[in-house]
């Protein structure tokens, strides 16, 4: 069954949309949600609840001014923000959130995108948004800017290789690389956070450095590094890095519910909600952490990647590999 | 060394907190109470007959640290009589922009015409507003703030104080 391709326009429109929206919520969430667990409110004046406060702090982006400094690269500059929000919306297309459903005739799938490859895609096009973030700051030609940068390439290149690595053993179990097929073989068997624990654990610690979430946020610290790679941007520039970094923490979290807590399933049909329940739970565990945790130093992150990390993602690899043939 | 029993009792401590009221004192609909002898906007007073106290001697000008207070003296006609002495201040400016807020103009005044009273919502958008004239001195303050029981804080000798 495939779906025709103005369906899948249609669709496509509508999931980008959604994810925006998600995306500026999530800021509010995380906003009321660390105010909440410091004992405070959180946004609470610009509308009922604060809920208008994505909305402020977009008009505020859209109207600042937009300076660069002279000695930017300009075409490499102005492209990078646009890049990085570029990959992360399109990594969203191929996360499945329901079955497919039969309306009026037309097959309309739970996705945007289905192909046999698509868990190396997600991969793909999160290496290319590395690029966004690392040409970024060095394009800023600005001493700030190029350590945070350099500093976010060894941190996210460490880290893509636990990831990797980690999913390899959800890969093993699912005999596929499609997210679709993966998602329905949990239906089948159990969901695969139960056998591959480690893994989830592994998959869950270096996707937060992967996004550049506290406690792994060294690249945008503010107290250390001014603001790392996009000091030197401002306004939707900086809105448009913004918008990649939470997409990405989105597209993280929906990834790991699709590999390891069965993606869409649950009881009694509803499946686009109990992906929903699910991403949020994960979303509430990576703010929950940045409420909690204090920052890694560099040295330590870049040890704990290598030396802890890597090992355990790689024994359990092997021991996944050992088991599935054996049994 | 790494300690993960202690990191997971952490997560409790947040997770718990978000349960609990906040701290936060939202400004506008609640305010502070200040204590009575807090340092806020001058006021210029006047004796009950309706005369000004001050006189223009400019000591508080002398004193003021920041030199912020810009007094010019007029004698006192028959016809025009202001204050209670001889001279009486016809300008008589403070530009808050500068004024620190230290009570020294108020220490310094020998007639008790200047203190420092309890407002300190004055905002102005633009620093020529900041220039507060003798009229905007004298006058009453328009917002009120609410000010604490002095019974609680003007004792002379705080640690013997024997009733709340």
């Amino acid at each position: 069954m495939s779906e025709t391709w103005w369906v899948s326009l249609i669709k496509a429109f509508i999931i980008i949309n959604l994810v925006m929206v998600a995306f500026a919520y999530m800021t509010w969430v995380e906003r009321k949600l660390l105010g909440r667990m410091q004992q405070r409110y959180g946004p609470n004046r610009a509308g009922p609840f604060g809920l208008l406060q994505p909305i402020a702090d977009l008009v505020k982006l859209l109207r600042k001014e937009a300076f660069y400094p002279a000695a930017a690269i300009d075409k490499l500059y102005i492209a990078m923000p646009a890049l990085a929000a570029f990959t992360a919306l399109a990594s969203f297309a191929v996360i499945p959130f329901g079955p497919g459903w039969e309306i009026h005739g037309y097959f309309v799938g739970g996705w945007v995108l289905d192909a046999p490859i698509t868990l190396i895609l997600l991969f793909a096009l999160g290496s290319v948004g590395i690029y966004a973030f690392m040409v970024g700051g060095w394009a800023s030609e600005s001493k700030f800017s190029l350590l945070g940068s350099m500093r976010t390439c060894a941190q996210m290149v460490s880290y893509e290789v636990s990831l990797a690595l980690s999913v390899l053993g959800v890969v093993l179990m699912g005999q596929s690389l499609s997210l679709v097929d993966i998602v329905h073989k949990q239906q089948d068997t159990l969901w695969f956070v139960g056998p591959q624990i480690v893994g989830f654990v592994i998959f869950f610690i270096a996707g937060i450095a992967e996004t550049n979430r506290p406690p792994f946020d060294l690249p945008e610290a503010e107290t250390e590094l001014v603001a790392g790679y996009h000091t030197e941007y401002s306004g939707m520039r900086f809105g448009l890095f913004s918008t990649a970094e939470y997409i990405n923490m989105i597209t993280l979290s929906g990834v790991g519910v699709t590999l390891f807590l069965g993606g869409w399933d649950g009881p009694w049909g509803l499946g686009p909600l109990w992906f929903l329940l699910k991403l949020s739970a994960f979303l509430f565990v990576f703010i929950w952490l940045r409420a909690t945790l204090p920052r890694l130093r560099y040295d330590q992150l870049m040890r704990f990647g290598w030396k802890v990390l890597l090992p355990v993602a790689t024994i359990n690899a092997l021991i996944t590999a050992l088991l599935v043939v054996w049994i | 060394m790494p300690q993960p029993i202690e990191t997971l009792r952490g997560f409790g401590v947040t997770f718990k907190q978000i349960f609990k009221k906040p701290l936060t004192q939202q400004y506008p609909e609640y305010k502070r109470p200040l204590y009575p002898r807090w340092r806020g906007r001058h006021r210029l007073h006047r004796h009950e007959n309706g005369l000004e106290k001050c006189v223009g001697c400019s000591l508080c000008a002398a004193a003021c640290p920041a030199d912020c207070i810009r007094v010019v003296a007029e004698e006192n006609t028959p016809n025009n009589r202001v204050s209670a002495g001889e001279r009486y201040a016809r300008i008589y400016e403070i530009n808050m922009s500068r004024c620190i807020f230290c009570g020294y103009c108020e220490l310094a005044c020998p007639f008790d015409a200047i203190t420092l009273g309890n407002e300190f919502e004055i905002s102005e958008y633009s620093r020529d507003d900041l220039i507060y004239t003798k009229d905007m001195l004298l006058a009453e303050p328009i917002k009120r703030v609410p000010i604490a029981d002095p019974a609680i804080y003007d004792t002379p000798v705080p640690y013997y104080q024997d009733h709340s």
